[in-house]
């Protein structure tokens, strides 16, 4: 059990955190939130979705898609002073984010209403999967913009696909671009141009497959959209270089298990490619026991423990066969997290956290899990 | 039991990491050692079933991974190109090709739902739209989680209002009334005994009535421990740990009551869990229950075919 997540965001004024699901990537993030604030920062930290009594417990109940400071007297009261420190935390609403991009880049107040009101905008955008990425990225980039903190920590939704709000710009540019569907069927040379030969009959076609009306419903949504293109094209390369920024940095949090820790490999080169900066992963819930996984010495440990401890033969068996269980788990946690050392390579530090004996779900809680994510006392 | 050997269509959803996609291999298994025709259709892009047999399908192929079971890996393109096929014959094909119909496709929100919603629905129809595929007995749907998987579900009939009329509305009603029949289709949550994926898997319980007056079919509890020691024993070991200077000893100790004290806060979830299931206060019967279903927490390195074999054991009590 090693590292020290102070050490890894020490120059970092945005950071990520993403992992696949079930990890505990929404804990740590409170949790490091929390740390970084004790440590004399202004942090704000955008959760996705917070068990209900971790957001009671940090007062997160309450509405407004915007971040609130968290009363320090909360985590005091468990031995950890914020001091000049500040937490700021919000959780996210992916339907009113949406809502307030479409109003922000709308030229105009009709433009505005009818995107609002088009039925195919209510009933289908928050049903889209990668809404709640591409909303994450844009409240992000929203509270960056607004530089009033000193650290913001954004925890990405729960997906099986780790790496599904990497590709939210894109899916978002597609979105917009629609709108050159919406030169397509409205007929006209552009259109023909853009998209190719066979248009005609693709526009046939396409009635055809879809029937008129959602067609011209589709149609109107596109057109709609298509006043907003310039600003959301602007606003995408804003949000690119945000996540390119050398102060930015993206924190991989997994679990010990073999099926996460493939998916974390998988996500550096992802990465890598999208020329954006790893500081480093957090190995959740490990198993470790006092043997560190190294001694095999157990024979006849029933009789070792029914003479050393004086247990009856009953419990001492029992005693065995969970300690074997556990053991075993131990020695497979650390091959994983061998493995993952050697493939994310030395620049990329772990911090293990071993698995606690309750689930993280108050600040007391979160108090706990940060003694293990950092190595020093603020 | 809710006798899921008699449905067409299993949804298997829940939070993410609880292990939605080895109990839905598992019930695929178990399915088809009864003899049932299976297919196991992942949702997600990935193609873990078929790993698991050590068998790498292209995307969107139906692979055969043993007798009686299938596996196939949802592709969206490739289940746009087959309706459209189906739709307009070969001149579907020409539209497949497009670009301007790819944009389309891509743009419009909540077609990658509609289309694998689709696709799943046709392998469980008795005349295959595919040509030349054979039917199965029972789809066994790798879902993603809650949330996508509830878009997912809603997604037919919401196409269908929007459209109103023409060949998706038809096509949109004609999915959601099988998904809403539960006669032909059945929803099963997977669940750990955890805070957050007991509270997802009530949430889940209440949007599915919600979206689909739909009711869970089973629960199915994920990874739990054994209670191997009692409440008195565990004082007695607390004690000797005190005293314990052997290395091994002291570390056998303190490993058997860290698994005691995790394996004691699972019991509080799974209480949480069936009281939260148990219908809606004293006047629910016996008939609004949610039969919920434990599988043991496996010690091994990896989930191999035999240990989601063994899990497939206990599942079969739900078919």
């Amino acid at each position: 059990v090693s590292g020290d997540v102070a050490a890894l965001l020490a120059t970092t004024r945005v950071c990520v955190v993403g992992g696949s699901g079930g990890v505990g990537k929404t804990t740590a993030s409170a949790a490091i939130a929390a740390g970084m604030a004790a440590r004399g920062r202004k942090v704000a930290v955008v959760t996705i979705d917070p068990a209900r009594r971790l957001a009671t417990a940090l007062g997160l109940d309450e509405l407004g898609n915007e971040p609130h400071r968290i009363d320090a007297r909360r985590f005091a009261e468990h031995g950890l002073p914020l001091g000049d420190g500040e937490l700021w935390a919000m959780t996210l609403d992916p339907k009113r984010t949406f809502d307030e991009l479409i109003a922000r880049l709308s030229p105009d107040a009709e433009t505005r209403e009818r995107i609002l009101g088009n039925r195919v905008y209510r009933e289908l955008s928050d049903a889209v999967a990668g809404s709640q990425e591409f909303t994450a990225v844009a409240k992000l980039h929203e509270l960056a913009q607004a530089g009033d903190w000193d650290l913001l920590v954004l925890d990405t939704p729960p997906s099986r696909n780790a790496l599904d709000f990497l590709d939210a710009p894109d899916r978002l540019r597609a979105f917009f671009e629609g709108r050159a569907l919406q030169t397509l069927l409205r007929g006209g040379g552009a259109g023909l141009r853009l998209l190719g030969r066979g248009t005609g009959i693709v526009l046939g076609l396409l009635r055809r497959v879809t029937g008129a009306e959602l067609l011209s419903d589709l149609s109107e949504f596109f057109r709609l959209l298509g006043g907003l293109l310039g600003g959301f094209r602007t606003r995408a390369a804003e949000v690119e270089a945000l996540l390119r920024a050398p102060d930015t940095t993206f924190l991989l949090v997994t679990s010990p298990e073999r099926e996460p820790i493939d998916e974390a490999i998988y996500f550096q080169r992802r990465l890598r490619t999208a020329r954006m900066t790893l500081c480093g992963a957090v190995v959740n819930r490990m198993h470790v026991d006092e043997l560190g996984g190294g001694d095999d010495a157990l024979d006849d440990l029933d009789a070792r423990l029914a003479r050393a401890a004086g247990l009856s033969r009953a419990l001492a068996a029992s005693v065995a066969a969970a300690f074997a269980d556990e053991h075993a788990l131990a020695r497979r946690d650390a091959a994983n997290v061998a493995r993952l050392r050697e493939r994310l390579g030395a620049g990329v530090p772990l911090v293990c956290v071993p698995l606690l004996d309750e689930d993280v779900h108050d600040v007391e809680g979160l108090v706990r899990l940060g003694a293990r994510l950092f190595a020093h006392a603020p | 039991m809710p006798g899921l050997a008699d449905k067409r269509l299993v949804f298997v959803t829940g939070k993410g990491g609880v292990g939605k996609s080895t109990v839905a291999l598992a019930l695929g298994i178990a399915a088809a050692r009864r003899g049932l025709r299976t297919i196991v259709a992942e949702l997600s892009g990935q193609a873990r079933a078929a790993e698991t047999f050590g068998v790498a399908p292209p995307s969107g192929e139906e692979v055969r991974l043993g007798d009686c079971l299938h596996a196939i890996s949802v592709d969206m393109e490739r289940a746009m190109e087959e309706y459209l096929h189906q739709r307009v014959g070969r001149v579907g094909d020409l539209l497949a090709g497009s670009r301007a119909f790819h944009a389309f496709a891509h743009a419009t929100p909540g077609m990658r739902e509609l289309l694998s919603i689709g696709k799943v629905w046709e392998l469980a129809q008795d005349r295959r739209r595919v040509p030349g595929a054979q039917p199965y007995d029972l789809v066994i749907v790798d879902a993603p989680a809650t949330g996508h998987a509830l878009g997912a579900l809603r997604a037919p009939a919401t196409f269908a209002d929007i459209a109103r009329v023409g060949p998706i509305a038809h096509q949109g009603r004609t999915i959601d009334a099988t998904l809403r029949d539960a006669a032909q289709t059945a929803v099963v949550a997977v669940s750990l005994a955890e805070e957050m994926p007991v509270t997802e898997t009530l949430v889940l319980r209440a949007r599915l009535r919600d979206a689909l007056d739909r009711e869970l079919a089973a629960v199915v509890v994920n990874a739990c421990l054994p209670e191997r020691i009692g409440p008195r024993q565990t004082r007695t070991l607390a004690a000797a740990l005190d005293g314990a200077d052997d290395r091994v000893v002291h570390a056998a100790l303190r490993a058997a009551l860290s698994e005691q004290a995790r394996a004691r806060a699972q019991r509080e979830q799974l209480a949480r869990l069936a009281d939260g299931l148990g219908g809606s206060g004293a006047a629910a019967g016996p008939a609004d229950e949610i039969p919920s279903l434990e599988l043991p927490y496996l010690f091994v390195e990896r989930l191999d075919a035999s240990a989601v074999g063994a899990l497939a054991d206990r599942l079969e009590a739900l078919l």
